[in-house]
């Protein structure tokens, strides 16, 4: 075998120092992406955007949605704010969404991060509004239902609700949101008479729970009944065969035992 | 014709003289015309985004120039997008809404007539901040730099930002881009823009030469590999030139100006000339000027 040629010796020492460079830098990088690309739950973004990461992913940060904004709501991130640097979101106590019926954000959103196709206004989910009962002025006992009288879903998104008062045989009567018609507008923080807003709007994530497949409201006509004693299973099948409607954990009626 | 042979011959010929700064007012107008002209041309853009998102410029009743240079549209019809930052997002594997593909389409055409890295000399923010800092340095009488960078380092942060794209799903160098901090500050007042210029200012003041511009942007790596194909070219005459290396001394990326390729092309042969123009107006001899690259050579049709 020839001698190493020392050209061809220095050339692969300087490769593997390059790469051992982009190496070092690429994780860097990689390592910032990944931190600063994360899911911002705080961030509460334009209606019709994409799930947080589609979102991160596919929002080009030209501000677009910004400058069709008729009501400066929405405005791009800066540092430490609460949606990563560059994407746009909005703060509803400071300027709400008034929901324009020709979403022209949305509309105006080159890549597709915003739904461009967002039909009615009123199907969009940019958060959940949330109440808190220990400073609602409502819940004590004064007549305020200001967020009631603002919200642009009115009479769907909030409800006012009667409740009982301690010891008293009159109501109080309280706001009730309904995550089915809230669109996260903000109309009602912004509305809130309280020093600091007794109702604001949070990413549902953050808030909403979620019952579990197995758990069965059989007193609640939209459910499907569970398969009960009162009903024999047919001579038969044996043993019973849950009904494919009603999914759930159903063991202790299968017969068998454990 | 032989070009080659006909320059041995004028280099016999003529002597060598070096340019030589006009000492009129006009003579030194004259002399900035490309770096005016680009300052210009770099200013007014920023201020047609600015008028439109604060001042609400319209042109025939609809935004005159909306967005930033990440995806704008002129007059609410003609759409235009980041190519690089479109390449990026579909290298994350996201599918995009038609009108950005359209504009990043439309601005890939526009570099492609103009040379690629016409955006890097002539509508890019940071160029002024990296020829401040090249400027800076010549006052300072700084030579030295701190890390040795090769100019073909753009190329690995191009590659490096495609894969980490690819691996992190979301657009690199969008996330990072300095570029992108200044120009969304200056328009929107969204953050660390000025940092970012500072940063690059420090970078290529002390650390690298023309360290942002010319050894390390993935965006101009990736105008650099477009202008390959740029229709507009700074076109050179070998028979009037005398090899005096103004134009080597006055050219933010040096690699480009090679006497022995520039003959055999009749014009600057590499993508990575940001057709600047500072070669042109520093030539003594005129030998240096823009051209169309299909019109053939500068000596051809004298």
């Amino acid at each position: 075998m020839a001698k190493p040629d020392p050209n061809r010796r220095e050339f692969l020492a300087r490769t593997a120092q390059g790469v051992a460079v982009a190496v070092c830098g690429g994780l860097v990088w990689n390592a910032f992406l990944a931190q600063s690309a994360r899911a911002a739950p705080d961030a509460l973004r334009p209606p019709g955007a994409k799930g947080e990461a589609d979102f991160n992913a596919t929002c080009i940060k030209c501000g677009l949605c910004v400058e069709a904004c008729p009501y400066r709501t929405l405005k791009l991130a800066k540092v430490a704010a609460k949606a990563p640097l560059g994407t746009p979101y909005f703060e509803p106590r400071e300027v709400p969404c008034y929901m324009c019926p020709s979403v022209p954000c949305a509309k105006a959103c080159p890549t597709g991060a915003l739904d461009r196709e967002i039909g009615d206004i009123a199907t969009a989910r940019m958060g959940l509004a949330v109440v808190d009962p220990e400073h609602c002025l409502s819940w004590q006992g004064l007549r305020c239902e200001v967020c009631y009288r603002v919200c642009p879903v009115q009479g769907k998104a909030i409800t006012v609700d009667p409740h009982p008062r301690q010891l008293s045989k009159h109501a109080i009567f309280v706001p009730v949101v309904h995550s089915d018609a809230c669109t996260g507008c903000g109309l009602c923080e912004k509305a809130c008479p309280t020093e600091l807003a007794s109702v604001r709007v949070v990413q549902p994530s953050l808030v909403q729970g979620k019952i579990g497949e197995h758990y069965r409201l059989g007193w609640r006509e939209d459910q499907p009944p569970a398969p009960s004693a009162a009903t024999p299973p047919p001579p038969s099948a044996a043993p019973a065969v849950p009904p494919k409607a009603a999914p759930g954990v159903d063991y202790l009626n299968r017969g068998g035992g454990l | 014709m032989n070009a080659p042979g006909n320059a041995a011959v004028a280099r016999a010929a003529k002597p060598v003289r070096h340019f030589e700064m006009p000492r009129t007012f006009g003579g030194r107008l004259w002399f900035l015309r490309y770096t005016l002209g680009r300052r210009a041309t770099q200013l007014s853009i920023l201020i047609a985004f600015f008028g439109t998102a604060h001042w609400g410029w319209t042109v025939a009743g609809e935004p005159l120039l909306a967005g930033n240079l990440s995806a704008a549209k002129i007059a609410g019809a003609i759409p235009m997008a980041d190519p690089f930052a479109v390449l990026q997002m579909l290298a994350a594997r996201h599918w995009l809404a038609t009108e950005v593909l359209v504009g990043a389409a439309v601005v890939l055409a526009l570099y492609l007539v103009l040379g690629g890295r016409t955006f890097c000399g002539w509508v890019c923010p940071m160029s002024i901040v990296t020829d401040a800092a090249e400027w800076t340095r010549a006052r300072l009488g700084l030579r030295a730099d701190v890390l040795h960078v090769t100019p073909a380092a753009r190329y690995v942060a191009l590659a490096l930002t495609l894969a980490l794209s690819a691996a992190a799903g979301i657009a690199a160098f969008e996330w990072v881009s300095p570029i992108a901090m200044l120009h969304r500050e200056l328009i929107f007042g969204a953050g660390l823009g000025l940092t970012a210029a500072v940063g690059v200012f420090a970078f290529d003041l002390a650390i690298v030469r023309r360290g942002w511009c010319g050894h390390v942007c993935p965006l101009g790596a990736f105008w650099a590999l477009v202008g390959r194909a740029g229709q507009v070219a700074v076109k050179y005459d070998a028979a009037s030139c005398t090899r005096c290396g103004d134009c080597v001394k006055a050219c933010p990326e040096p690699r480009v100006l090679n006497f022995g390729t520039l003959a055999e092309a009749g014009r600057v042969p590499s993508g990575e000339c940001l057709n600047c123009g500072k070669c042109i107006a520093v030539c003594p001899e005129s030998s240096l000027r823009f051209g169309l690259r299909a019109t053939g050579r500068i000596d051809e049709h004298i």
